[in-house]
């Protein structure tokens, strides 16, 4: 008798009461979770947020600044430039990443052979990493020795780092080259989840494949769209090697990001307490967003997202 | 059951110790990179040819010799290695001996007590201080102290040209900014870029700005700067040089796209030798690479090499010098005595035998040592090794770089507001104004 109760608790755990003893069994198994959490999450931020307010090089002795490194930071025409460059980013990032890799996503969620062979090669970029995709981008775009003047296509030898405004614009390209295939793969896990019959449903009824597209795959999606939007949103606040190596946050200031203003004023700078100051504003932006984007998927997160919803 | 629930839960009291004794151990130091084994010290150093051959068989040597002192080195990139090692100093990871540029930077070091005074351990050996030039010590030199040993070779910045394109034009390199203007307008009607300039990596765009300023105002201008004296930077030779840089711009003096071109990749080599631009005002260092991958531009007598041109009315002495007056190592405060003691065994025996000087000389630079008129003037690149030797020998004020010499905290808001200065994004005036809220800093 005992032995199926114990199969039963086995195969549906949640149904069969916990004792206390799991209950405390289980609490244990969190800690060491916990003390990594404690460790190398919070600490660090503790840190941190202890080193906004200290005047300290890097090298020397710590002192106390007060609230010097924050005045000083907040009243720099340099931290705006590099909010309002970071929101940029983030946001254009988001328009032109997202209808692509949802586009791809769906085309690559086919059954078709050849559809699996492209999705091998639009997932390729992913598989670079940032400074080697900077460096390649930098030699092919040189306006002296590049990719235009080896083809003998001299209006394509711009200078597409050296003016500002092409300079951003590029940093959104190559991010959108890089990341595009890491969205697409997401995209393409859920519309494979979505279930076949809705579509069959559809068809009978009429409806094409536009239709279909937005009234079953878009909403079905939702939450495929959340997550994406919050992986993009939320990791375009630290986009960093990318940028340092393509531009360093040149020319001019025109490509410095809140991540980079934070890497140059505390490691080429030696000024720690202000880059901490910038730190503690990325980790607020990045959690205010990130609350903001799970509150757009409403109360029913939780809910299943199959047929009979 | 008790027992049971004891053992388990000393075992996840041993689990979650365990990352923290495994820090701990890690944060004393002794098994961390900067350390070497037994009685040795180790050392970090820049990667790159020819210096990373010559600097490890220099320490082989000197390990061969001295089996229980061996060096261990660990090699770099540049900028990469300029972060690494205030990192590891601020970490107190640092090697046994580090590697720098004196100046400014050594001065945060010493006056956070992170590099050992050699003041009185250069008393006690005169012979190796006096072989070397006397002025090398300059930038290692804080409060009256010396903190790092001087080495390698000293690098003037020169205004090298395409000795090809000035024989097409007919005309002759620039002896004065009236020349540099007129050469400007002669190259660009003939198609080729007057000026090469890496100017993403910044520094590069420094140097005009180095040698401008010396020429209009004098070295007392920046000397002001460096003592961090009041209004220091609204000096009128200031805004001068930034408006004489605006209209060289403005005239297209350097060559289209120059803010995405980097002086790392050797680009702004790249077009000088292959005659895409006419001149380039870079470091002497630069001189050895372009001989190597230059396709016998060097070899066939086709680069040229002048000083900086003067400027009229400037009150700046023209033989006055900028650059980097040497290279330096320091000894870690918190290495080991047998460690420190191995070290500086290798400052005196080891770094600047008569082998590496060769080496040096042999890739077209001028080591910093005493006595070597002979082996320059035999040297297959004797002319420009005389040139240099001569530039740096007779300056009556040799400035090192500023991004050297200034702290890092100013250095890093020089190189930004030189960007943007270049760029034409702020006037003449508030790159003045924006250095001069850095003094003191």
């Amino acid at each position: 008798m005992s032995s199926t109760t114990t199969h039963r608790a086995a195969a549906a755990p949640r149904k069969i009461e916990q004792t206390g003893q799991q209950k405390s069994a289980l609490a244990w198994l969190t800690v060491p979770a916990l003390i990594f959490f404690v460790v190398f999450a919070l600490a660090p931020l503790v840190g941190v947020l202890v080193l906004s307010f200290a005047n300290w090089d890097g090298i020397g002795a710590i002192g106390a600044a007060g609230l010097e490194n924050w005045s000083s930071v907040l009243s720099d025409p340099g931290l705006y430039n590099a909010l309002g460059l970071t929101f940029l980013i983030m946001i254009v990032s988001w328009l032109v990443q997202t209808p692509i890799s949802l586009l791809l996503g769906v085309f690559t969620a086919g059954t078709q052979r050849y559809r699996a062979a492209l999705a091998v090669l639009y997932f390729l970029p992913l598989l670079l990493s940032s400074a080697a995709v900077a460096i390649a981008y930098k030699a092919l775009l040189d306006p002296n020795f590049g990719l235009a003047m080896g083809l003998g296509l001299p209006f394509l030898a711009q200078d597409w780092l050296g003016v500002p405004q092409l300079a951003l614009g590029l940093v959104i390209f190559v991010i959108a080259w890089q990341f595009v295939p890491f969205h697409t793969l997401i995209y393409q896990g859920g519309v494979r989840q979505i279930p076949k019959s809705l579509y069959e449903a559809a068809q009978i009824d009429g409806a094409g494949i536009i239709k279909q597209f937005f009234h079953i795959t878009l909403p079905q999606l939702k939450y495929t769209i959340i997550t994406s939007s919050t992986l993009m949103v939320v990791g375009s606040l630290t986009y960093f090697d990318l940028i340092f190596v393509l531009t360093g946050g040149g020319p001019g200031n025109s490509t410095r990001i809140l991540a980079l203003d934070m890497y140059l004023r505390g490691f080429r700078a030696n000024l720690m307490g202000p880059a901490s100051v910038i730190a503690v504003i990325l980790v607020v932006i990045g959690l205010v967003l990130a609350l903001f984007l799970q509150r757009l998927g409403g109360k029913d997160k939780q809910g299943s997202q199959l047929e009979g919803l | 059951m008790k027992q049971f629930q004891s053992s388990r839960r000393s075992f996840l009291a041993l689990a979650a110790v365990t990352p923290f004794a495994v820090m701990a151990t890690s944060a004393c130091g002794t098994s961390g990179p900067g350390s070497a084994s037994g009685g040795g010290a180790s050392m970090w150093f820049l990667s790159g040819e020819p210096n990373q051959t010559t600097i490890q068989k220099a320490v082989d040597a000197f390990g061969s010799s001295n089996p229980d002192n061996k060096i261990a080195v660990t090699y770099f990139q540049n900028d990469a290695y300029k972060t690494k090692i205030k990192t590891a100093i601020g970490a107190g990871q640092a090697p046994t001996i580090v590697y720098g540029w004196g100046g400014g930077t050594l001065k945060t070091y010493a006056e956070a007590n992170q590099v050992e005074d050699l003041t009185s351990w250069f008393e006690a050996n005169p012979d190796l201080k006096n072989k070397f030039f006397p002025a090398s010590f300059g930038a290692a030199t804080v409060n009256g102290k010396i903190y790092a040993l001087p080495n390698q070779y000293v690098a003037p910045v020169v205004l090298f040209y395409n000795k090809e394109l000035f024989e097409k034009a007919g005309v002759q390199p620039p002896k004065t900014w009236d020349d540099v203007m007129s050469l400007v307008k002669t190259f660009n009607d003939m198609g080729v870029a007057p000026f090469s300039l890496g100017g993403q990596s910044r520094w590069t765009s420094m140097m005009w700005l180095e040698y401008l300023l010396d020429r209009i105002g004098g070295a007392e201008v920046f000397k002001a700067i460096f003592e961090g004296k009041p209004n220091a930077w609204m000096d009128p030779a200031v805004i001068e040089t930034g408006t004489k840089i605006q209209e060289l711009v403005s005239a297209d003096g350097f060559i289209k796209g120059f803010s995405s071109i980097t002086a790392d990749s050797k680009a702004d080599q790249a077009l000088l030798f292959t005659g895409k631009a006419a001149m380039l005002l870079q470091g002497s260092w630069t001189y050895g690479p372009m001989k190597k991958e230059g396709q016998n531009f060097v070899q066939d007598g086709k680069l040229g090499f002048v000083t900086f041109p003067t400027v009229a009315g400037g009150k700046g002495d023209p033989k006055n010098g900028v650059g980097n007056p040497a290279q330096y190592m320091s000894i870690s405060a918190k290495a080991t005595d047998k460690e420190k003691e191995t070290a500086k065994k290798f400052f005196k025996e080891g770094i600047m035998t008569d082998t590496v000087i060769d080496a040096y000389i042999n890739s077209g630079s001028v080591p910093i040592v005493n006595g070597i008129e002979d082996k320059l003037a035999t040297s297959p690149d004797k002319d420009f090794l005389n040139f240099v030797y001569d530039l740096a020998k007779n300056a009556p004020n040799f400035q090192q770089s500023w991004d050297q010499a200034l702290s890092p905290t100013a250095a890093e808001a020089l190189l930004n507001n030189i960007d943007q200065l270049f760029l034409k994004s702020i006037t003449p005036q508030q790159f003045a104004e924006n250095m001069n809220a850095t003094l003191g800093k």
